[in-house]
């Protein structure tokens, strides 16, 4: 499971709008980090496993096709767009069980995800998941130690120190930052996969392109629409959201240009009591 | 019924300092809703943590004691916590956003089908009316919190489904004991007929607790010295101010080449990348093999005595001053301005 997020990491001077609303527009759409972190633990998998296959579900709207073909580019064999108007406004637990219809309908052995999403932090989606589809789970993880049929042992990051378990499979895998980087693009799968499309990309793209990748299926990235997974309508979207946005402030967004300041006691004062307000600090 | 659970994080037996303070935060929240404070307590030979649980305002503490409660696994825990609130049905259940409150908190609330709010900041009690069906609630819980990479802050509501469940990270709350507190209740909570055999599929075949190590990967706050921090001397003030904020302290290569701290806080190309929340860059020219690894900071505070030092080019606040003379105002006026 992976998401494409707004990289909230690189917030450049125009990222807020003159109301000081989010511009999401200006923020660079990215393969969440930890996301890449997991890929790297499911090619590690499949790297051990004769046969295995590695795809990348993500849900969101047509563009996140982008970061299936980036998976590709690093060694995922294919993946899965879950996309429509149906989660629109999902939190983390109509978002977790939409994707746990997914997942039904595609029945993995080994679910692998990021421990979090830098655009939410919740870290509530694999553990989510792993409760709809009634599997175990392991968060946290940093490293592969074995891996084979019908159980897997990972070595997870504790608060302080680590722990080795092993889990029975199906399990659901969140990974850490701290865990191995992800593998870059090969040049050779670049090549190979630079023209896959998802569904509603195909039917957008030209004839010729249409029967480019029909002649050649491990270009054509899965597209799910809601009805394709069997959902109960009233758990997607907002609709199935419990938890509501009730308000919304914007922090006072510091654009990457210095305040000067002095070392007067009165600045550093003003400075620190903005951190504290800001919660930057405290 | 309709009561506040917390739930108790133990670590070697001890009550992990985030439960003490959600407690404290908790008795508030039940003295608003005229509702009794209930603390779920799993783990192994746990009783004789209640009257500590009690005295920061816990009427009720739940015990399950068992050797499978302890360390912490997902399974067992969100099983026994599932069936006590199934069983109690409070409106409001809090966990610590710990790692262990981040592992499970999520299952129990996916399990019950009701929100959770992750890393609140701040929880209080307000009325709040459904803009579309113009349904009017009078007490819900306000689950305030940072988000898009803290740059909004939004208050989440949880209208319908109980309870109405929230992590909060340690140090966020204030922890306080009751100037009074009662002799609380000690309740055995029926655990057996809630954990599955398959809740114990998992299992720990290692663990290892390290001595608290350097960890500025993972640190939301970083004071980093450099060159111009000038001595080992100079370092133990870096030091004082990353303790005071709670954060960690880092280095550039300058710093650690000579040998005013240890190589494993080193960051920049040649070492660590971070990307705190707050960065502030003590006596760091800013030199671009340091800036690669944290120029991903949410906010960049820098102290140097050159106006001109590149790390001004990407600071927030750059303030124009010594180390020495900076860093003591800085500790004095945090501590005067936080609660």
């Amino acid at each position: 499971m992976a998401k494409q997020v707004p990289d909230t990491r690189n917030v450049g001077k125009d990222a807020m709008t003159p109301e000081g609303t989010v511009n999401r527009a200006a923020l660079a759409a990215i393969f969440n980090p930890e996301d890449l972190n997991a890929l790297e633990m499911a090619l590690q998998m499949k790297d051990q496993i004769a046969n295995a296959t590695v795809y990348v579900l993500t849900m969101g709207p047509q563009r996140a096709a982008d970061i299936i073909r980036e998976a590709m580019f690093r060694g995922a064999d294919g993946g899965y767009l879950l996309s429509g108007r149906e989660f629109a406004g999902s939190d983390t637990l109509a978002t977790s069980y939409a994707l746990s219809c997914a997942l039904r309908k595609i029945n993995p052995d080994i679910i692998v995800a990021g421990r979090q999403a830098i655009d939410g932090d919740t870290a509530q989606v694999g553990p989510q998941v792993a409760e709809k589809l009634n599997l175990p789970q392991v968060t946290y993880a940093e490293e592969l130690v074995a891996i084979k049929e019908g159980e897997i042992t990972i070595k997870r990051r504790l608060e302080r120190g680590t722990e080795v378990v092993v889990s029975p499979l199906p399990a659901v895998i969140t990974v850490n930052s701290s865990a191995k980087e992800c593998r870059p693009r090969n040049a050779k799968r670049v090549m190979k996969f630079k023209y896959a499309l998802a569904t509603s990309e195909m039917a957008a793209a030209d004839q010729k392109a249409q029967s480019f990748i029909e002649e050649r299926p491990y270009l054509h990235i899965v597209e799910f629409s809601a009805a394709d997974v069997n959902p109960d309508p009233e758990q997607l979207g907002l609709a199935g959201s419990p938890t509501k946005v009730k308000k919304i402030e914007n922090v006072v967004f510091q654009a990457k240009e210095a305040k000067s300041l002095t070392g007067e006691d009165k600045e550093i004062e003003a400075l620190m009591q903005e951190l504290i307000a800001s919660h930057t600090l405290g | 019924m309709n009561n506040v659970f917390v739930y108790i994080e133990i670590e070697e037996q001890q009550i992990a300092d985030v439960s003490l303070e959600l407690l404290t935060k908790g008795r508030e929240l039940a003295n608003t809703l005229g509702v009794k404070l209930e603390a779920v307590v799993l783990g192994k030979n746990i009783k004789a943590l209640a009257p500590e649980l009690a005295k920061y305002g816990a009427d009720t503490v739940w015990c399950a004691d068992d050797e499978i409660f302890a360390p912490f696994r997902t399974l067992p825990h969100t099983a026994v916590m599932v069936g006590l609130i199934k069983q109690e049905k409070p409106q409001i259940a809090l966990f610590g956003a710990t790692p262990v409150g981040r592992d499970f908190a999520p299952r129990v609330s996916s399990a019950l089908h009701s929100g959770l709010t992750a890393d609140c900041t701040e929880l209080v009690i307000g009325e709040h009316k459904d803009p579309k069906s113009g349904k009017e609630y009078d007490s819900l819980l306000y689950q305030i919190r940072p988000a898009f990479g803290g740059n909004i802050i939004a208050t989440i509501v949880n209208p319908e489904c109980r309870p109405q469940m929230a992590t909060v990270r340690e140090g966020v709350m204030r922890k306080e004991a009751l100037a009074t507190p009662a002799a609380g209740e000690v309740r055995d909570i029926d655990w057996k007929p809630m954990v599955k055999d398959t809740d114990l599929a998992v299992r720990i075949v290692e663990r290892h607790i390290e001595e608290r190590k350097i960890n500025i990967k993972g640190a939301s706050i970083i004071v980093a010295g450099g060159y111009g921090v000038g001595s080992k001397e100079g370092f133990k003030l870096v030091h004082e101010l990353a303790d005071v904020l709670g954060g960690e302290v880092g280095a550039s290569r300058a710093a650690v080449d000579a040998g005013f701290t240890e190589h494993e806080r080193q960051i920049g190309q040649t070492g660590v990348t971070v990307r705190p929340k707050l960065y502030i860059a003590c006596g760091i020219s800013g030199q671009i093999q340091h800036t690669a690894g944290m120029d991903g900071s949410a906010m960049i505070v820098s102290i140097n005595t050159d106006p001109a030092a590149p790390i001004n080019k990407i600071a927030d606040y750059a303030i124009t001053g010594s180390v020495e003379e900076v860093i003591p105002k800085m500790i004095k006026y945090y501590k005067q301005n936080s609660k």
